[in-house]
């Protein structure tokens, strides 16, 4: 029974790494960018989060009324501000921009909220759980996983119905053709990664309400994330939640064995995908 | 006209380099013991911008793992003279080989991982390090081990001359790591890279094979790093899994010194080293403030000058201080001659 139990837990974990990851998959998937900083930003969405509610005194799950917008703004300002100019064939200037994002983001955190490990209180939600057949659920992470779900179809929803979504195909295919249509690389590449971080936004709250956070948890963040994209496939949203359950499932089956073997066994299990299916589970796009 | 690649600027470096290194090999004589730790602690640095400068500034191989090796090689040095009774002097080439051949698997796995993804899946494999270092219990585990004072005694007698033999191993590994990054680009194996890098469609149409060219490249840069943790742990005298696989301290700080210095250079490298040894001397006690300000020069850079310090300097006067690139001498005496035809 403490395996299927482990089993279960890892699954509803999964969909916080599918969080993590569904913008990371965006804008990979729309501009071919990978931000290292992607971690820090999610820390960055907690720590906003903490201030939201100690400040105004809200519930951390009605901060996200807040957070989101907040983390869009930044997101489109940040693409447009600075990350448009790196935007080309090599991949070295947005690595590295990203990467002195990220230094810059954990310092800053470091400057403003110390080093101390911080926690958002939800109350009851944190605590409250429901059972059956023998199997505990807690209530937060249930609501994590059917969130990461919602996310991710309505991300998929967004990709294939809508005109916005039909602007981050295009743009995908092919940038220059795109902008002779008459659409403007630098706003839709901006809203890109407005969406990515208002996805993040939610991410980052979730991470804050089930575990404490200090500035340099992000790093993990990003790698569990990045993992959940690959073992996915990349370009494929559905196949980032896939990702995503496989390590958290990963991760709760080696902490069953040995709690220290918690992280390294989420690792291994990504290293033998890439050995094995080097492309991932469910491929829909070329590297 | 003929075609050469020195000029008299590089020889006349050269010179002046030869000259340098005498002063510095004669540095335990004329410098006190804080001062010989600053400089071994300087060339330990410019070694590994180096190295991670030929992965990423000429085999586009944009690693932000390389903390993976520089850990490796300190515990591998840790348990070989700890744990087997290996001396010392043995233990650090035994460090390096096993470093290349680790990286070598490594390498077939994540040369897989494409671009921004390769250089994530890099910092995949240090944590991975950095979490079996932590579970092997003869070496601390967790919580780190130090090197024993019988074994520290056996690199010299006397701690000044502990100090000094400390200091020539940092001194010598940074001319070995610039004159094997020196040798290999004028090879031809470094003309493939520059070529990979310049344009990998027409290099591979040229035939050159671009995954082996990488490949030999990681492992000899993947085996140096080892080879240059090593001597930074025995500088320490101690280790944990947090100082050996920092991220901050062995990739950041490297990224900022090469970026910063000049990507694509052998100079830029050590140009970066001195820079961020300046700004740390005399800005370190800022703390998060100096490193978030290393982060805004550093994109700064990228965005303004991505060729770096060096870069610019390089547009300005043509000046190369390492003879790598091909020129021309003679054209304008052939090109006077034939224009009175």
């Amino acid at each position: 029974m403490d395996w299927v139990n482990a089993i279960l837990q890892g699954t509803l974990l999964g969909g916080l790494y599918a969080l993590f990851a569904a913008g990371l998959s965006l804008i990979f998937g729309v501009m071919r960018l990978v931000n290292i900083a992607h971690g820090d930003l999610i820390v960055l969405a907690a720590y906003l989060g903490l201030t939201a509610s100690t400040a105004l005194g809200l519930h951390p799950l009605v901060a996200l009324v807040l957070v989101v917008p907040a983390m869009f703004a930044i997101g489109y300002v940040l693409q447009r501000g600075i990350l448009n100019r790196t935007m080309g064939d090599d991949i070295l200037p947005p690595l590295l921009v990203t990467f002195g994002l990220s230094i810059i983001i954990q310092n800053g955190l470091l400057t403003v909220y110390t080093a101390d490990p911080q926690k958002l209180q939800a109350g009851n939600l944190e605590t409250a759980s429901l059972s059956a057949g023998g199997l505990t659920v807690g209530v937060l992470p249930l609501i994590v996983f059917i969130t990461a779900v919602a996310i991710i179809g309505a991300l998929q929803w967004m990709f294939y119905h809508t005109a916005l979504g039909r602007a981050f195909r295009a743009t995908s295919d092919r940038q220059d053709i795109a902008q002779l249509m008459g659409l403007n690389r630098a706003h839709v590449f901006g809203l890109a990664m407005g969406l990515s971080l208002a996805v993040t936004a939610v991410a980052g709250i979730f991470l804050g309400i089930r575990t404490s956070f200090d500035p340099a948890v992000g790093g993990s963040r990003l790698i569990f994330g990045f993992e959940a994209v690959i073992i996915g496939g990349l370009g494929n949203l559905w196949g980032t939640l896939a990702g995503g359950i496989v390590l958290g499932v990963s991760q709760a089956l080696g902490g069953q064995i040995h709690p220290s073997l918690q992280i390294l066994s989420g690792h291994i299990v990504f290293l033998v995908i890439l050995a094995v299916r080097p492309r991932g589970l469910f491929p829909k796009m070329e590297g | 006209m003929q075609v050469t690649r020195t000029s008299p600027l590089s020889q006349g470096a050269m010179m002046i380099g030869l000259l340098l290194l005498i002063g510095l090999v004669a540095a335990p004589w004329w410098a006190g013991r804080a001062d010989l730790r600053l400089l071994g602690e300087i060339f330990l640095y410019a070694s590994l911008a180096t190295l991670w400068n030929l992965l990423a500034g000429y085999a586009g191989l944009v690693s932000v793992g390389q903390q993976a090796y520089v850990g490796l090689g300190g515990y591998a040095f840790f348990a070989l003279t700890m744990l087997f009774g290996v001396p010392i002097y043995l233990a650090l080439p035994i460090a390096a080989v096993a470093g290349a051949i680790i990286s070598a698997p490594v390498a077939a796995l994540i040369f897989r991982l494409r671009g921004a993804y390769f250089a994530i899946g890099t910092w995949v494999i240090a944590e991975v390090f950095r979490l079996v270092a932590a579970q092997i219990p003869a070496l601390g585990g967790g919580s780190g081990a130090s090197l024993p004072a019988d074994i520290v005694k056996t690199l010299a007698d006397g701690r000044d001359a502990r100090e000094a033999v400390a200091y020539w191993l940092a001194l010598g590994i940074a001319v070995a790591v610039l004159a094997a990054a020196f040798v290999v680009l004028r090879s031809r194996q470094g003309i493939a890279l520059m070529a990979i890098r310049d344009n990998e469609l027409a290099a591979r149409s040229l035939g050159i094979d671009i995954w082996r060219t990488k490949f030999v490249t990681y492992v000899m840069v993947g085996g140096l790093t080892t080879l240059v943790g090593a001597l930074i742990f025995l500088q320490k005298l101690r280790i944990s899994p947090e100082a050996a696989f920092s991220a901050n301290d062995w990739t950041a700080f490297v990224i900022f010194i090469v970026v910063i210095g000049g990507i694509g250079t052998l100079e830029g490298p050590i140009l970066g080293t001195l820079i961020f040894f300046a700004l740390r001397e005399t800005m370190a006690d800022l703390g998060t403030v100096y490193l978030i300000a290393l982060g805004a020069v550093a994109i700064a850079v990228m965005l303004f000058a991505p060729a770096g310090l060096w870069g610019l300097i390089r547009a300005k006067t043509g000046a190369e201080l390492f003879p790598l690139s091909f020129r021309v001498v003679g054209l304008a005496a052939r090109q006077a001659t034939s224009s009175k035809d």
